[in-house]
């Protein structure tokens, strides 16, 4: 069954309140839509100009009071879906993921038990011009890394487009908003900058599913999103768990192994 | 005139601070480059409160607190230990001089370890210099 007819008949029943996915913009974009009619399930499209994370809305206090949402899911919008999950954020009721296919058809997953299953049959890859400049960096001596850096971040406007739009960042008090202290120097200026992209990779660190999303977002192409991923990967590497693959996954920084290998502390 | 570094030293109050204590009342001199800060636990010590310290003027950081399994609260430095893990790898991935931020674990009763530890560090970051990479961020667009 296509995305359409699967919509309109979720509508059409109550299974739902409103399918959450992607319709026609302008100029040949697609941009979110939020369908809560049987009849304009019509205008839903899926396909390969859909990457955007869905499941940053899922946490929104407005989606929340529409009550039961179908969500049209990549992989990816399904890891962050897990995630979210895991972190008490979405009840397992609350959503209704539709995995669309790459012909077309739409797979119901109405527990995170079966997000799960469907997620451990896909492959998670870096895209080849990620991988490309991460090993670039990591090729770097550490001023060169500290040059480029600081070259990405002095475009950076702080339009927080990159916390907007990743699905992990729901905190209704965000250290950036915050006053008494002000932690971060809200304009956009070197210190500030480059404070602002440390305190989201580390606030991510072990929650980032790698959709990659933030740097997507942000207007002036910083790759924002790679920090996120260093972090994500170091916490892969060393305590061996990834964000996205469970409903039920412990968060790698409030909890410990006795035996945590390091080799830096004196 | 030559140049003294500036060392801030978040320590933990229930071993490192203790430890420092110690140094005192044992009468050993140490470099008296470092402003120690104490906090109730290691696991107190937020990634931003290092942040702050270097775009305040510091050159060089220490952080230490209770040895492993020694934790007042049973479990602060584990979880402090985990957080520096990533955090050291994202400062590096940065371009921050992880050289410059020395993670120790320092107990009540190593007063001399505490004196040795503050002299390496300071000794360490004289040969580095002044922070100029970090100091150069505060004072962008300040003419």
């Amino acid at each position: 069954m296509d995305l359409i007819t699967k919509s309109r008949e979720l509508l059409e029943t109550g299974a739902v309140k409103a399918v959450i996915g992607f319709e026609a913009g302008r100029r040949g974009t697609v941009r979110p839509a939020f369908v809560r009619e049987a009849a304009k399930a019509s205008t839903l499209v899926f396909d390969e100009r859909c990457t955007q994370n869905l499941a940053a809305y899922l946490t929104r206090r407005e989606v929340k009071r529409m009550g039961r949402v179908a969500v049209a899911a990549a992989p990816d919008t399904l890891r962050a879906l897990l995630q979210l999950m895991a972190e008490r954020q979405v009840k397992e009721e609350e959503v209704l993921p539709l995995a669309v296919a790459a012909d077309g058809t739409v797979t119901e997953l109405p527990c995170a038990a079966d997000v799960e299953a469907h997620l451990a049959l896909q492959a998670k890859e870096l895209k080849a011009a990620d991988r490309e400049l991460l090993a670039k960096l990591d090729a770097m001596s550490r001023e060169e890394r500290w040059a480029y850096w600081q070259k990405e971040l002095s475009r950076c406007v702080k339009c927080y487009a990159c916390r907007n739009a990743c699905p992990m960042c729901y905190c209704a008090h965000c250290t950036m908003d915050c006053n008494r202290p002000q932690w971060v120097p809200v304009a956009s200026h070197a210190l500030g900058n480059l404070e602002y992209h440390m305190v989201r990779a580390m606030h991510l660190a072990g929650r980032c599913v790698e959709c990659g999303d933030c740097g997507r977002a942000c207007p002036v192409g910083i790759p924002v999103h790679l920090l996120a991923f260093h972090c994500q990967e170091s916490v892969h590497a060393q305590f061996g768990q990834r964000a996205g693959t469970s409903a039920k996954l412990d968060y790698a920084l409030s909890t410990f192994r006795p035996d945590d290998k390091e080799t830096f502390i004196r | 005139m030559s140049f003294e570094p500036k060392i801030t030293a978040f320590v933990c109050n229930w071993c490192t601070y203790a430890g420092a204590d110690l140094t005192g009342t044992s009468r050993i001199k140490y470099q008296p480059n470092v402003r120690v800060l104490r906090l109730p636990c290691t696991g107190r010590i937020d990634f931003m409160l290092l942040a702050k310290a270097f775009a305040r003027g510091a050159d060089g950081i220490i952080v230490s607190g209770c040895h492993p399994n020694d934790c007042h609260y049973t479990s602060g430095n584990y979880h402090a230990r985990r957080r520096w893990m990533v955090y050291r790898g994202l400062m590096d991935f940065m371009g921050i001089d992880t050289r410059r931020v020395t993670f120790s674990w320092v107990s009540a009763a190593e007063g001399a370890r505490w004196a040795e530890l503050v002299n390496e560090v300071t000794t360490t970051v004289r040969e580095l210099g002044p922070y100029q990479d970090y100091k150069e961020l505060a004072l962008a667009g300040v003419e």
